[in-house]
């Protein structure tokens, strides 16, 4: 076992298909030699050759849909998008073009690709770098959507992710690249679509992926000192969602909240909750709850922003709603 | 280039044999008969959806096809039967692809604007305006990375020189050096708009001098210029020197698609008038003291035989077992 962190899982995990399959490559701005404006392709360009980790343009469509060409050609690339927001740019190459090959071509053609991006609050970058939009993609049939939360996750995550033969959303928070976690030193492939219980409880069940999940276990620990037993469900992908795991929590514990730093409307939590009311209605005591980010871009003032974004407190204060009980501090 | 001067016909076979000549003229004629004879079924009911005639580009189609080796690459768009049959596509999976049908090449997952035919390098259409030079430019990036002497092809419509994703596929391209073509058939229409209305210089070629890279203007209702100007193109592509931009200047006989209201964006004087300059007439013309009559008809009369069988092999083709609606996405 080791100690790295987030960031040092993502370089790794990409080191490792890149030494592990010729057909890998990356694509990005500022992943060559520069390594990454996050660090995670850092030394990859020295060991691997300009050639297989390239500088791009800034232009997002032609990466993705290069991506694309190239991944039905037979390779499998992995595109780095620097900020999550940026993916808007070049939207029509995953969701019209990766999203369908080889549907619409009657499996004549794949597009196994990693789209490797990063995004979330608490770095005030204000409105157009700091979004998460995940749930966009949970709409587009034939993409995978991927939200790790520990170092070790990324690795057995990427894994699978980069053996996948359809495009994979791999998300990465930003707030995570610095925090740290223990992993084998093999790590074993965790297939897509198998969340995780990170805590057991009795009394309410939090589904959450990413830095949410971080989140919920503070809230749980909080919740812990005033009686509240919370378990905590890593979703860990969300195409496909593991709404079995948490089916079964809710059998045990009755109660739901959905956490996501993604936006209340529109956002995911309210697909796995439609799910868990219809396939799990009889278990449910209480009415199933989202603790998410309240529908405003991010402002940039580190006031604004703790009044809108999903945050520990939010997921707490959920939780006690979904029990009936008060505010401590109310 | 005056359309005017289109008249006047090339009289030099650009070195090609006589079979090769002879293949020529199959392909266009083959392509003509499909286009007239579909769109006579979708008139009459046999079959449904959006239908986009390449009638009257035929010279583009098989000019630059066949300056392609086999196992090169060809991107299309939605006005794409032409380019699937010059790249050697069955007509009779065709026909069944447009007819919904189980045999088609994507087991009626696809339709008109969706033929793929790996086997023969027909590697998809993107409908999406400009989508398919990004998918030229990654299968090129795929060539390129795996030392590949294969070239990639991408056809585009004078449409999609408005796109971002024109501009971002030839730079990169460019830069890149990728083996790739891009070949805007420069039909005088995008929809019901002329070029000249979108874009002040209705010239396409000179754009490529923007990225450093050749820009040539060919005659496109001359299936010899075009294939000259491909077969330089394309050995460029191979030497490693990079891409090409071609505009093949022609016109689209058809409205954009079938039921287009035309009368509110031409006359039909003006369609008439176009259309006495027909490319296959004018190759006829062009190799007459080559091919004798007897050749053509005798090729005539046998694709005729071929397009009423496949038409037939469509029909009487079942349709998709309902059940694979559901393969190849999640």
């Amino acid at each position: 076992m080791r100690e790295i962190t987030f960031v040092e899982a993502v370089r790794e995990a990409q080191a490792e298909a890149l030494a592990s399959d010729d057909r890998v490559f990356i694509m990005g701005q500022e992943i060559g030699e520069y390594g990454g404006v996050f660090r995670a392709t850092e030394g990859l360009a020295e060991r691997f050759g300009a050639h297989r980790v390239r500088d791009m343009p800034i232009a997002e469509q032609s990466m993705l849909g290069a991506g694309v060409g190239a991944a039905v050609m037979g390779m499998r690339p992995i595109v780095e998008v620097m900020f999550m927001d940026f993916i808007a740019c070049g939207m029509d190459a995953i969701v019209s073009h990766a999203a369908k090959m080889r549907y619409m071509s009657g499996d004549q053609m794949r597009a196994p690709m990693v789209i490797r991006t990063q995004g979330g609050s608490g770095t005030h970058h204000g409105a157009q770098h700091s979004q998460t939009l995940e749930s966009w993609f949970l709409h587009v049939p034939g993409l995978a959507v991927v939200v790790p939360s520990t170092p070790s996750d990324v690795i057995g995550l990427f894994r699978a992710s980069i053996e996948l033969d359809h495009p994979v959303l791999f998300v990465e928070h930003r707030a995570l690249y610095r925090t740290t976690g223990t992993v084998a030193d093999r790590v074993e492939t965790i297939p897509l679509g198998r969340g995780v219980i990170r805590r057991y409880g009795d009394d309410v069940t939090v589904a959450a992926v990413g830095k949410s999940v971080r989140q919920a276990l503070v809230a749980a620990r909080e919740l812990d000192e005033e009686g509240v037993s919370v378990e905590v469900i890593d979703l860990r992908t969300l195409v496909p969602m593991d709404v079995d795991l948490v089916l079964d929590s809710l059998s045990r514990t009755h109660r739901l909240v959905v956490a996501h730093e993604a936006v209340e409307r529109g956002g995911w939590a309210g697909e796995l909750i439609s799910r868990a009311v219809a396939e799990g209605f009889d278990e449910l005591d209480a009415p199933p709850l989202r603790a998410a980010s309240l529908a405003t871009p991010i402002p940039f003032a580190r006031e604004l922003e703790a009044e809108m974004i999903c945050d520990e407190r939010l997921i707490a204060r959920r939780v006690r709603e979904s029990l009936g009980m008060p505010e401590p501090w109310a | 280039m005056n359309r005017e001067s289109a008249f006047q016909t090339s009289t030099d076979p650009g070195g090609l044999t006589d079979s090769r000549l002879s293949e020529v003229f199959r392909l266009m004629y083959t392509i003509r008969r499909f286009e007239v004879t579909t769109e006579r079924a979708h008139l009459d009911g046999e079959l449904y959806g959006p239908f986009h005639s390449s009638m009257g580009q035929e010279a583009v189609s098989v000019g630059a096809c066949i300056a392609l080796r086999p196992d090169d690459v060809v991107t299309s768009t939605h006005r794409g039967h032409g380019h699937a049959i010059a790249k050697g596509a069955d007509l009779g999976r065709i026909c069944a692809e447009l007819w919904g049908r189980s045999t088609g090449y994507c087991q009626g997952k696809g339709g008109s604007m969706h033929i793929v035919s790996m086997e023969h390098g027909f590697v998809g259409q993107s409908p999406i305006i400009g989508g398919s030079g990004l998918l030229a430019t990654g299968a090129a990036l795929a060539f390129d990375l795996t030392k590949d002497s294969r070239v990639a092809v991408a056809f585009m419509g004078d449409g999609a020189v408005g796109q971002g994703v024109f501009h971002e596929s030839l730079n990169l391209a460019a830069i890149w050096r990728l083996p790739v073509v891009f070949i805007v058939e420069n039909n005088g229409f995008a929809h019901s708009f002329r070029a000249e209305q979108m874009q002040l210089n209705p010239d396409i070629a000179p754009r490529a001098e923007g990225y450093g890279i050749p820009g040539v203007v060919v005659d496109g209702m001359n299936v010899l210029d075009v294939h000259e100007a491909t077969r330089t193109a394309v050995d460029r592509a191979r030497r490693g020197d990079g891409p090409t931009l071609i505009e093949a200047k022609c016109y689209r006989w058809r409205g954009h698609n079938l039921g287009d209201a035309e009368h509110l964006y031409r006359a039909r004087e003006e369609v008439e008038k176009a259309r006495r300059d027909d490319p296959i007439e004018r190759f006829k013309q062009a190799v007459a003291d080559r091919i004798p009559e007897r050749t053509l008809a005798a090729i005539e009369a046998k694709v005729d035989g071929e397009i009423e069988a496949a038409v037939r092999f469509a029909g009487a083709s079942p349709p998709p077992d309902p059940g694979i609606a559901l393969e190849g996405s999640f």
